[in-house]
């Protein structure tokens, strides 16, 4: 593949290994891990002091292969590309960049489809509930090892977004500023419905055989069901009916065929379809649990008490047509933040990308994080 | 064209202006509001000049990157909604300057602005000045001046007041106007004859108001 003069290049993932027998990481749920494996990429260079470390977590369905590529042949780059590179947004000529799997998921870090210790068998349905709080205190211990006493940014969009915030809750002195993307203070209920729905789909695919479906193709249907029903809610109304209006898939004529008559059907099947070949359906169940469970609310108290106590300066962003994460969502963190006298920017993007905007409108955000970068290095300069 | 290129570049130099004053009338390390501010550039000298702590609210997100790049924290939103995301008596100044006439619900905003903040600076272009009155009663056009370079279809300025306006808005809104500043002739007055003169011979009134 062609490698742009702005790319990373190629990256090769990492793995970080703790939580050993003596140290298990103890969950929220009170259950324990042990090991822990984090597998994780790394973008730049550390500078001496190491205080130009930018952590980017990942959403939902995404992975610690953020930038670059892992092959030559790779024909697809990571999934925060245009933002993390040489000149970019994250600019690793400056900022050395990190990016981990959560644990729960599935792409190497410690999952359900991880070897469960006490049998020698995949975890499945046995893996203990995480909890967003869980994946940012595994980060923790990544970052620890990496010898970063304190974050410059910690940086997330969506479920990303939710590690950010906890990160500046939980570790505040850890971290010197947070970029929150179209996220909230906790899951909405229309957020937790649409994730039932999804994890409905899921068990109730007999293929799911209860979880333990290691060995087998396991429920495939199911999750096509969950990544159609959930791809939706990362779009907007506006973006479906630009890209697909009521176009016909394949004839100008209705075809009166039960199959797909929709070009829209037919996208949400083929993205359905392809996120199988990458994803473990009970890493989605586990993840949409852990999305479920975050409430600053319940864990913090009152957003106000909540962000009496942190330090980081805070950008939050939010889009105009992101309907699982509204403007008003994200403009909650920042009444709490303003009512603590706190330091925090609040941009809302105009943009008819839904939720998804913060993957695709890579340009404004590129302008909005540098600016805010560059700002956050007058309070802290990288030395 | 060059005219209007001409008067835009004067209308820069007034706020300049409109700058050192504001600045002057700011103490050391207060803690600050610029309703309508834009790239942050008036905050952002009053964070060098005067040490204060300052916030910047604008509708332009773009123009807010201005001050993200200073460092400082900005709040992308419509006055015309409201500042509920702003407690009771939060800042020490609010200022609003050369925005009160591009609202739409200026009452709003000044109600806002006077609950969260302990002072008020409003800065606003003097609809009253002589030569909007001689061109509207003798040209029997829509009034034009540097300060107000618009044509009656595309300017932004949609409120038109005078001094004397602002005076009784006060009264009636019972605001106390600590002190009133007019750009007269390029310079910025107080005294008792400019004050007499003001809503005749100033482009630009300047009031710093307080809850009574």
């Amino acid at each position: 593949m062609f490698i742009e003069r702005q790319s990373v290049g190629r990256v090769k993932p990492r793995q970080f290994i703790f939580g050993g027998q003596e140290a298990p990481l103890v969950l929220d749920s009170g259950r324990t891990l042990s090991p822990v494996e984090l597998v994780y990429e790394t973008y730049g260079e550390p500078n001496a002091s190491r205080s130009n470390a930018i952590l980017v977590c990942h959403a939902l369905s995404g992975d610690a292969h953020a930038a670059g590529i892992h092959d030559p042949h790779d024909t697809r780059v990571g999934w925060w590309d245009p933002m993390i590179g040489p000149g970019k947004a994250f600019d690793t000529d400056r900022y050395w960049v990190i990016c981990a799997n959560v644990i729960g998921g599935c792409k190497g870090s410690t999952g359900p489809n991880s070897t469960n210790p006490d049998t020698g068998q995949p975890f499945g349905s046995d893996f203990p509930l995480i909890t967003i709080g869980d994946m940012v205190t595994a980060q923790r211990h990544l970052v620890d090892h990496l010898g970063i006493e304190r974050l410059f940014c910690v940086v997330g969009g969506s479920m990303g977004g939710f590690q950010a915030l906890e990160w500046s809750l939980r570790y505040p002195e850890r971290v010197h500023t947070v970029i929150c993307i179209a996220a909230g203070a906790q899951l909405s209920t229309q957020g937790i419905a649409f994730n039932a729905v999804g994890r409905h789909a899921i068990t109730s695919d007999p293929d799911w055989q209860g979880g333990h479906y290691y060995g087998t193709p396991g429920p495939l249907r199911g999750l096509t069901s969950a990544r159609m029903v959930a791809h939706i809610t990362y779009l907007s109304e506006i973006s479906l009916n630009h890209k697909f209006g009521r176009r016909l898939q394949s004839a100008d004529r209705l075809s009166y065929d039960i199959r797909n008559e929709f070009a829209v059907e037919s996208y949400l099947n083929h993205q359905g379809t392809r996120f199988t070949e990458r994803f473990d359906a009970n890493s989605y169940i586990y993840i949409t649990k852990a999305m479920d469970y975050f409430d600053i609310v319940r864990t913090y108290g009152p957003l106000k008490d909540a962000f009496a106590a942190v330090a980081a300066r805070y950008l939050v962003i939010s889009y105009t047509s992101d309907w699982l994460f509204p403007t008003a969502q994200s403009k909650e963190i920042v009444r709490a933040l303003i009512a603590n006298d706190r330091d925090v920017s609040f941009v809302d993007i105009d943009s008819p990308h839904g939720h998804d905007a913060f993957l695709i409108e890579t340009k404004r955000l590129t302008q909005i994080a540098t600016a805010f970068l560059d700002g956050s290095q007058r309070s802290q300069p990288l030395e | 064209m060059n005219s209007e290129r001409r008067s835009v570049s004067y209308v820069n130099t007034l706020s300049q202006t409109d700058w050192d004053l504001i600045t002057a009338i700011i103490p050391e390390g207060a803690h600050v509001l610029d309703l309508g501010c834009g790239d942050c550039s008036l905050l952002g000298a009053l964070v060098a000049r005067k040490k204060v702590r300052g916030r910047g609210v604008d509708i332009d997100g773009a123009r807010l990157m201005g001050g993200m790049a200073l460092g400082l924290p900005v709040y992308q939103g419509d006055l015309d909604e409201g500042l509920a995301d702003f407690a009771d008596n939060a800042y020490d100044y609010v200022i609003l300057n050369q925005t009160l006439q591009v609202v739409k619900h200026p009452q709003v905003v000044l109600r806002e602005m006077m609950r969260i903040g302990r002072y008020g600076i409003v800065g606003f272009p003097n609809f009253g000045h002589w030569s909007l009155r001689t061109g509207i009663f003798f040209g029997g056009r829509a009034p034009k001046s540097p300060a107000l370079p618009f044509e009656w279809y595309n300017t932004p300025n949609i409120r038109v007041l005078t001094i004397k306006d602002f005076r009784a808005f006060c009264r009636e809104e019972r605001l106390k106007i600590e002190s009133e500043h007019y750009l007269i002739l390029n310079k910025w007055r107080r005294r008792l004859p400019a004050r007499m003169a003001a809503n005749l011979m100033a482009h630009i009134g300047l009031f710093v108001v307080a809850r009574q």
